[in-house]
């Protein structure tokens, strides 16, 4: 009964926020890390439609660039499973280092770079042939991994060196390290390939970074009234493709900030599900997905409006999150 | 594989280390000699990484030494064969740390060693810390009582030398007998008792029968409750101290009953850190009631069972390498090395100054895999850090707990604030 009535409020809202007429229906897939589990979501229901058993503890998740297959980083099974999008079967795996955590594709669809945490290596891996094609020495317990837009650079972060590693991916070296704050976690480009952001979950800043000379162009601090300044976590994060605007998931605080693409100001806290991990966009960049790891739920935000719209309860642990290109 | 013989010259002189352990004859440990032969010679063996590490890299690189000091002067008695303590405990952290250090080291020119020194129960541990510091190693993390500790500091006041307390857990040291050249890894007994003692305030179990063991530890743990319950408003109901000798494996479903008679309470707590008697408190009391303390629910730094906060990934590293679970004073170690290496990564300088400057500053962060920055205690140079409460096989909190506020940060709620602390450095 309650959860008929939940249905039925859910329905009407997407209703009217024009979502179910307007918007295209996306697939949006999450990895949950306790249940062994890959939830789907309807994005023009905003519901879950399947829930499948993967690997062991299933982290980072990515779709190829041909929107075939979903790519899940099993992290306790050592392995990358290539999850077929339309018979919802995995079909193969791909030899990933041990514990594989994050990764990231060539803007060209291949090859595929793996942070492994255990080994301190970044694994390129040809998702075509599968094979590996060179591991890259980097610091202690990689995690973060962004790529340019161009494909020439990848940034690795490592989680205890504290530092951006910048590597060419023509040679698979690094040419360039840069120091940011405690325990950073994630990277990403601008899509003009300009500036990089690089979040730092203990340290509980946001570094902005020229992508071409490699140097700081500010750091971020967060303030949220009333939440004690060590449980504000920035995670993971993402950048609209205009570059006007970084949403940065700020773990135990509860809160997604909305950071002004030029001044780089704060502009808004959104409050989230408990423990906000990691983010995704929709293609059309109308909603954003968030990964909620101790409340079990995945918050979706109005980019528009700045609101959280609606949250939907996933399996355990909530980890990562993809959205289908189409 | 232990191949030690692949190794040609180490740079760390571990002949005179491996003598000395050798030397230590640590009764009732429980170790046959051939298997103590064996961990000796992985300990060995272990040495020799890092030197080995750093020859390579050595050519273009600055150089930071640390050196690792250690006494264990009481060892806990032999009641079982279950636990059989790891003869490198302490060092493996501390190598960990190192080989850490060293991966961020290549990318800044800069090479981490480490010499290790174990000085037997009655061997001269203040000779042998002389000794390093006419070698010249400015950085010092040692695991020795707290009277040594002390003595150490004063011979080494006015010089380039920095000290990181890793063992000593005595309140005194972070209050009336603090030391400005001292940094303390690891919690004193006080924070150990507030974590405890938030745990059980939430848990509603206000009222604590306090059993004191016979040793000085004892007491000052037990001191350490006292105070808690006072801060966090329990009441100790009752109060005796263990007196039935060192083994009670075979009398206590006979003693324990009667000792705990005759008391309303809601938790007992022990205070036995050799670990003599408490194991055998469960399910002996009179009434059914939880044991907490130094068995049963624990306040410690680290554990086996301790997976979040990207826990599970320091864990993985340490047993792959080393074949058993990290304990606290690998921990302890671990992180000393680590604030080291902070100092000199951020700082990028190798120079005595400018690493303590950075620990000692406004800026200095180490994340610790606890879920947020572990800072030092300008007033008494404690590291600030969440405790973990843990049962034999499950973490069952971490505390601060919620609802503790304090105006600085959460984590100062826990053991000798501002205020209280005595500590003035000159």
């Amino acid at each position: 009964m309650r959860t008929a009535i939940r249905l039925l409020t859910a329905a009407s809202f997407a209703a009217t926020l024009g979502f179910a007429s307007s918007a295209s229906a996306y697939t949006v897939y999450v990895s949950n890390e306790k249940d062994n589990t890959i939830s789907i979501i309807d994005s023009t229901t905003l519901k879950v439609t399947d829930t499948i058993a993967v690997g062991q503890r299933p982290r980072g998740i990515l779709l190829t660039n041909d929107g075939k297959y979903l790519l899940i980083c099993a992290s306790d099974d050592d392995t990358v499973q290539v999850f077929d999008v339309e018979t919802k079967q995995v079909i193969r795996e791909l030899p990933s280092g041990p514990d594989p955590e994050l990764f990231v594709l060539h803007p060209s669809g291949n090859p595929l770079y793996i942070a492994n945490e255990d080994d301190n290596l970044v694994t390129v891996v040809d998702i075509v042939d599968n094979k590996v094609l060179a591991e890259i020495p980097v610091g202690v317990e990689p995690e973060g991994m962004g790529i340019s837009p161009d494909g020439k650079v990848l940034v690795n972060t490592s989680e205890t060196t504290n530092m951006a590693h910048f590597i060419d991916t023509a040679t698979n070296e690094i040419f360039d390290n840069l120091l940011v704050d405690s325990r950073p976690r994630f990277a990403e480009f601008n899509q003009d390939g300009e500036k990089l952001w690089v979040t730092s979950e203990i340290g509980g800043t946001v570094a902005v970074i020229d992508a071409k000379t490699r140097k700081m162009i500010t750091k971020i601090s967060f303030e949220v009234p009333g939440v004690q300044p060590e449980a504000i976590q920035p995670v993971g994060l993402r950048v609209t493709k205009d570059g006007s605007r970084a949403f940065v998931a700020l773990g135990p605080s509860n809160r997604v900030a909305v950071i002004n693409g030029e001044t780089h100001e704060v502009e808004k806290y959104l409050l989230v599900g408990q423990r906000v991990w990691q983010l995704a966009f929709t293609p059309d960049e109308k909603m954003l997905f968030t990964s909620n790891g101790v409340s079990n739920d995945i918050s979706v935000i109005d980019t528009e409006k700045l609101r959280v719209i609606k949250s939907i309860g996933v399996g355990r642990f909530p980890w990562g999150v993809a959205i289908s290109k189409e | 594989m232990i191949s030690i013989t692949k190794v040609a010259k180490p740079a760390v002189r571990p002949a005179d280390e491996t003598a000395l352990r050798d030397d230590t004859s640590s009764p009732g440990s429980g170790c046959s000699a051939a298997l103590r032969k064996l961990l000796s010679a992985l300990a060995f063996s272990a040495l020799l990484t890092p030197a080995t590490l750093h020859s390579a890299a050595a050519q273009d690189s600055q150089e930071v030494s640390i050196a690792y000091l250690s006494q264990i002067v009481e060892r806990p008695p032999k009641l079982s064969n279950l636990d059989i303590p790891p003869e490198d405990e302490g060092l493996a952290g501390g190598l960990l740390s190192i080989k850490d250090n060293n991966t961020t080291g290549r990318f800044m020119k800069q090479a981490y060693t480490l010499k290790h020194v174990e000085v037997p129960a009655d061997g001269d541990v203040l000779a042998a810390f002389d000794a390093l510091r006419a070698e010249g190693l400015q950085h010092i993390v040692l695991n020795v009582p707290a009277d040594a500790l002390l003595q150490m500091a004063d011979r080494a006041k006015g010089e380039e030398v920095m000290l990181f307390n890793a063992g000593a857990r005595d309140d005194r040291l972070r209050s009336a007998d603090c030391r400005a050249n001292v940094l303390h890894i690891t919690p004193s007994r006080a924070m150990l008792a507030d974590a405890l003692a938030q745990f059980l305030a939430w848990k509603r179990w206000r009222n604590w029968f306090l059993v004191i063991g016979r040793r000085d530890g004892d007491a000052l743990f037990g001191d350490a409750i006292k105070r808690a319950a006072k801060r966090f408003g329990a009441k100790i109901v009752a109060e005796k101290r263990w007196d039935y000798g060192p083994d009670a494996r075979r009398t206590a479903q006979s003693e324990v009953p009667a000792f705990t008679q005759d008391a309303d309470y809601d938790v007992l707590i022990v205070a036995d850190e050799i670990g003599e008697f408490g194991e055998y408190l469960a399910y002996r009391t009179w009434d059914p009631r939880p044991i907490a303390g130094t068995q049963g629910l624990t306040p410690t730094t680290w554990h086996r069972t301790h997976e979040q906060w990207g826990a599970a990934q320091l864990q993985s590293r340490f047993l792959k390498t080393n074949g058993r679970f990290m304990a606290p004073l690998d921990y302890h170690v671990w992180a000393a090395i680590r604030a080291i290496g902070e100092g000199a990564t951020r700082t990028q300088s190798t120079a005595f100054s400018d690493i303590q400057n950075y620990i000692r500053g406004d800026d200095f962060e180490l994340a610790g895999f606890k879920g947020q920055k572990l800072t030092f205690r300008a007033w008494n140079g404690q590291l600030r850090q969440p405790i973990l409460l843990t049962a034999a096989r499950a973490l069952v909190s971490a505390s601060p707990q919620q609802g503790f506020l304090h105006e600085r940060s959460l984590l100062d709620t826990m053991g000798l604030d501002a205020p209280e602390s005595e500590c003035r450095f000159e």
